[in-house]
């Protein structure tokens, strides 16, 4: 068959029609790869401003309007478009071949979660353009959110509604694919760290993200069409919204964090030598926290005025996530302990994360004692303690990640001298730039404002703050610098250059299109190690070389999502304008027309033949 | 299994909408994606039980709802469940006719439900002037009931298209699936109106 021979060489055209139309789930993960390390540099630039309009008292370089569309802009993006679809990434190239399997289980559906999310964050962003992006914070609290003027605020209700909405596509997607897929012999207690972080996630963006897009609903019809569910002059409670958001909000942190955890448990043990220590407590604790993690959203309103019956309980259940977060930091020691460690470029995000995150941790038991919440809530050092966790954990691990697994994406090796370059100018300037942020909080600086007065002792803390952004921004540079040069040297690596553990080791680097030529049979935890420790190269087969079922590629996913967008205009303007209803009506029959036509039209794949397999791997 | 045997199987098993792999899929992930829809109605229901003595002047749950048009709308919409139950028997009797007869009256039944919810709508809107904008109640009323109004269109739309599509081919592996999914969400939809039938109108005036 002539896919299998033509994919080499292809000219821009067929190339980029090659990726608009896939649904192979390791090119939808360097579409992810790609569109997240985007919107990571676009948040990552509005960071910067935000240092900078703060790196001295009574600073102009932005208007106080402007500073507030920065902030807004730059948590919503980097939580829903940068941190999200980074986590996809590597949820996309890795499970399907850590469990074996040949693709995940709605290949369409993965290509439609992926533009989705796209073009929700393109709308999003579209606000700048048009007079003002959100303003109201990323949390878009009522009735700031909805009394706020211009479109800005709408761009960001209808751009996280469509992005969501992939999200949770994509989320269904990876629970059925590790339910189903999984091949023969990889039993639930034999599933990879990273594969199992990857399914709590997917069930907690299952049940968070359905109060968001409810959120989300409920504002749009506030802003868009005159309800009044957080308009207090109709009887309605803007309070409604901070309990849906932080419904959703507060398991969105898990939904990032414990694919971080999975990936740095991935790292510990290659890089050790060692089984993970403690496996079954560590998917215990996984489990545990995604658990917890619903019952705790409401010590983000413990100032709100719910009584101190509901603050208590709310304050003990976020302690208690500390006792499954502690389980893991001591696996993670003990998988050290007496391991034959190498210290790597992952590695070394690895080793920094622990102290970061466990910092982190510490000022989250602070904060979650509700009566000194009182004195913490709304300052810097509720915004210290939330970098500690969501850089010093999330970020760090995507660092991590994109240095292990590039090798499998891509076939190359990122420079080591440059990644441990990027680490370490990162690490430093991490820590400088949050660290004083607590103090800077205890003394009583106020988040989100765009000015704070001389002589207050926050000059000296809030200068070295700027300095370690601007740290961080150079490692960033370093490491774009480490992509291209490693894309143009274009060294080939192995397989396996880690000496790794896990299913997706023992197949080439980057896959063939299918994955696994006849599909492994799973003996262990490990099971790549266990049959090195055997004395084999590779995996023995669980079936006879046979025909491979593949899906068809298809271009509905991008119309989908094309027309969604669209739409999206329509239902913010219309507001000025009913004429604007003709958009609305268009984009919306455009992704219910692709929709149809997916219903209609029978997809039924293709079937590599054995015959062709077998001349494959002659040539 | 190739194209042809999905297609065109030499016999039907017991449970066709799971005898493929990607079958087993779609079962699977639509009692997921149905999992994410409870959540979807528990957080409206939550916002419509903190907003519905929120009248802002206007009239009450008791004074708007009667129970003896719900009454039908919920007999209506409880048969439809039974007749899509009975759709599916025949589909895994693999007698097609029957199915189609059976999927018909549901969506018969089902367009009897849309015709009375919009007349009630129509009813408040023009007697009484309650609207999505006269108070937080009616945009808390019309926001729940309106989007199981909306997944009651979207069942519709779903089962004809199969029904379209589906009549002269007959049944296969790749369709029951298919028309198996629809019947959950139908069953969803129907489960949904129980509660809305409970928490908004009877509790609304007893």
């Amino acid at each position: 068959m002539s896919t299998l021979v033509a994919t080499n060489k292809k000219g821009f055209g067929a190339t980029l029609w090659d990726y608009l139309t896939t649904v192979d789930h390791k090119k939808i993960a360097i579409m992810y790869l790609v569109a997240g390390g985007f919107f990571f540099i676009l948040g990552g630039l509005e960071a910067l401003a935000i240092r900078w309009q703060l790196v001295q008292p009574m600073n102009d370089f932005v208007s106080a309007g402007f500073y507030h569309e920065l902030i807004t802009m730059h948590g919503t993006t980097m939580i829903f478009l940068a941190a999200m679809p980074l986590i996809f990434a590597f949820m996309n190239a890795v499970v399907p071949l850590q469990i074996g399997a040949r693709d995940v289980a709605f290949p369409f559906l993965n290509s439609l979660g992926f533009w989705l999310f796209l073009f929700g964050g393109i709308l999003l962003n579209v606000g700048w353009f048009t007079g003002g992006a959100a303003d109201a914070g990323w949390t878009a609290y009522a009735p700031l959110s909805t009394i706020s003027a211009g479109e800005g605020v709408d761009y960001y209700v209808l751009g996280l509604q469509i992005s969501g909405a992939g999200t949770l596509i994509g989320g269904i997607n990876f629970l059925v694919t590790i339910v189903n897929m999984r091949a023969p012999g990889m039993t639930y207690m034999r599933m990879p760290l990273f594969t199992w972080t990857a399914f709590v996630t997917s069930a907690l963006i299952l049940f968070a993200f359905p109060a968001l897009t409810v959120g989300l609903f409920l504002m749009m019809f506030d802003r868009l069409f005159g309800s009044g569910f957080f308009d207090a002059a109709m009887g309605g409670n803007s309070v409604i919204w901070q309990h849906l958001f932080w419904i959703f909000g507060h398991p969105e942190v898990y939904i990032l964090v414990l694919p971080a955890f999975g990936i740095f448990s991935e790292i510990i043990a290659t890089f050790s030598k060692k089984r993970l220590f403690g496996y079954t407590a560590m998917v215990f604790a996984t489990v545990l926290i995604g658990f917890l993690g619903f019952m705790v959203w409401a010590h983000h309103m413990f100032t709100v005025g719910m009584g101190p019956a509901a603050n208590s309980i709310f304050a003990v259940a976020t302690m208690a996530i500390a006792v499954p977060t502690g389980i893991k930091i001591f696996n993670w020691l003990f998988t050290l302990w007496g391991g034959r460690i190498s210290i790597t470029t992952p590695m070394l995000w690895t080793l920094g994360f622990i102290p970061s995150f466990t910092l982190g941790g510490m000022t989250g038991v602070m904060l979650a004692a509700a009566t000194a919440d009182y004195q913490y809530h709304d300052t810097y050092f509720v915004v210290g303690h939330f970098h500690y966790v969501i850089v010093g954990g999330v970020v760090f691990a995507l660092f991590a990640g994109v240095h292990y697994w590039w090798p499998k994406m891509f076939g190359t090796m990122l420079d080591e001298k440059l990644g441990k370059a990027t680490f370490w100018i990162f690490f430093v300037g991490f820590h400088l730039t949050f660290f004083v942020q607590h103090f800077l909080g205890l003394m009583g600086m106020p988040r989100r404002y765009w000015v704070y007065m001389e002589n207050q002792n926050l000059d000296l803390g809030n200068l070295i703050s700027t300095v370690g952004a601007f740290l961080m921004g150079i490692a960033s540079i370093i490491l774009l610098y480490n992509i291209v040069k490693t894309s143009i040297q274009n060294k080939k690596v192995g397989g396996d250059p880690w000496d790794g553990r896990t299913l997706e080791w023992a197949i080439p680097s980057p896959p063939p299109f299918y994955n696994f030529k006849q599909l492994p049979l799973v003996r262990g935890l490990d099971p790549l190690w266990i049959e090195k420790m055997d004395g084999r190269k590779g995996m023995t087969a669980a079936e006879p070389l046979s025909d491979i079922h593949m899906p068809n590629n298809s271009f509905l996913p991008f119309v989908i999502s094309l027309g969604l967008f669209i739409a999206g205009f329509g239902f913010i303007y219309q507001k000025n304008d009913l004429s604007w209803l003709i958009v609305l009506f268009i984009g919306m029959a455009i992704t219910l027309g692709a929709m149809f036509i997916r219903s209609v039209k029978d997809d039924l794949g293709y079937h590599i033949h054995k015959e062709d397999l077998k001349k494959e791997a002659e040539e | 299994m190739s194209e042809q045997d999905v297609l065109n199987p030499k016999h039907m098993p017991h449970n066709p909408e799971k005898a493929t792999l990607e079958g087993k899929n779609k079962f699977m992930g639509f009692w997921f994606f149905l999992g994410g829809e409870a959540v979807l109605f528990a957080s409206l229901f939550g916002t419509y039980l903190a907003l519905k003595d929120a009248t802002n002047g206007g009239k009450s749950s008791e004074e708007l709802f009667g129970l003896e048009l719900v009454f039908i709308m919920t007999m209506l919409l409880l048969t439809s469940s039974l007749t899509s139950v009975y759709a599916m028997y025949h589909m895994k009797n693999n007698d097609f006719k029957k199915m189609q007869l059976w999927l018909g009256i549901t969506v018969v039944l089902g367009l009897g439900f849309l015709g009375f919810e919009i007349y009630e709508f129509y009813h408040y809107i023009h007697e009484y002037e309650f609207t999505m904008r006269s108070s937080a109640f009616g945009s808390a009323f019309y926001t729940l009931v309106g989007f199981h109004g909306g997944h009651v269109v979207f069942g519709l739309l779903w089962i004809v298209t199969l029904m379209v599509r589906n009549a002269k081919r007959g049944l296969n592996l790749y369709n029951a699936p298919k028309f198996y999914i629809a019947s959950l969400y139908w069953h969803f939809i129907d489960v949904v109106w129980v509660f809305i039938f409970t928490v908004v109108y009877l509790m609304g005036v007893l």
